[in-house]
């Protein structure tokens, strides 16, 4: 069965938690395993703040119950759409913002590699969405935006880590 | 401040259900305020009550070793779930801090 759902959200960091519980809670009926649960939630949860601080630079929002930004702050309108589509049991992810896009994607991707390392990244969310999902495409235009596309095969686990 | 306290010379962090960026500024301010003004030498993390973290964890983690190594202190991490285990190792965090169960 196909089944495919489409979100928008403000690039706010309270909407990283809320994209990845809606990803989980629509892929349910896959019946995916706690670890597979655990891995896609990492995965969107890498693709979705990379939009918001990096291609938005909505950095801001830290705080501990989710404080508003400090009103000196400026806050980019930007967007994130968020697409998420079940075929059998093959799981579709892309994520896209319409932010500053990525110079050189591969050096991007490196283990390690972060343009914000005084702001505590560590610069392994992208090694973490390969590890995690079985594939992950990258596209990119400086200026223009970024589109990460990521697949994986959920209920293959259970006889695996039983 | 409950999720922070002070035993000897160890900053102990009680680290909430939920981490990722929205989350992890106030641990990081928080924490750095207590290694420059208590001069903590260790910092502990406690994951117990943690369900989900992505690198931004790793990003507390890595921040605050470089902070308190080069004095000779060290991180522990308690209570790490399987996929916290996974993350560690990924990023060869595992390697630098003491896991304690
Ligand atoms: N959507 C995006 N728009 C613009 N730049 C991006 C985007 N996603 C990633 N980048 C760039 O790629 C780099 C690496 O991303 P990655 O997620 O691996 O690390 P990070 O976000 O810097 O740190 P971490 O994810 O570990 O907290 C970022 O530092 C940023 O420069
Ligand atoms: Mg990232």
């Amino acid at each position: 069965m196909r089944n495919e759902m489409l979100l928008e959200f403000d690039a706010l960091s309270v909407n990283e938690s809320f994209a990845r519980m809606a990803v989980a809670s629509f892929i349910t009926p896959l019946n995916p395993t706690l670890e597979e649960l655990a891995d896609v939630k990492t995965a969107v949860s890498e693709a979705v703040t990379n939009a918001i601080i990096h291609g938005y630079d909505n950095f801001w929002g830290c705080g501990k119950h989710g404080d508003m930004p400090p009103a000196s702050q400026e806050i980019h309108p930007g967007r994130v759409r968020l697409t998420c589509r079940t075929e059998g049991d093959l799981l579709h992810i892309c994520v896209e913002d319409k932010g500053k896009g990525i110079e050189d994607v591969e050096r991007a991707m490196e283990p390690l590699f972060t343009t914000r390392p005084e702001e505590n990244r560590s610069g392994m969310g992208f090694s973490f969405m390969e590890a995690f999902m079985d594939d992950l495409e990258v596209e990119s235009r400086p200026g223009e935006g970024t589109l990460v596309r990521m697949h994986k095969r959920i209920g293959v686990g259970p006889w695996i880590d039983a | 401040m409950d999720e922070f306290a002070v035993i000897d010379n160890c900053l102990m962090i009680r680290m909430p259900e939920e981490i990722d960026h929205h989350r992890c500024g106030y641990i990081c301010e928080m924490a750095d305020r207590y290694i420059v003004q208590q001069r903590v030498e260790h910092v502990v993390f406690d994951f117990e009550d943690t369900r989900f973290m992505d690198s931004s964890g790793i990003g507390i983690l890595m921040g605050r070793y470089k902070k308190i190594s080069c004095f000779g202190g060290k991180v522990f991490v308690l209570h790490p779930d399987r996929q916290i285990r996974r993350i560690l190792n990924i990023s060869g965090l595992g390697r630098l801090v003491e896991i304690v169960d």
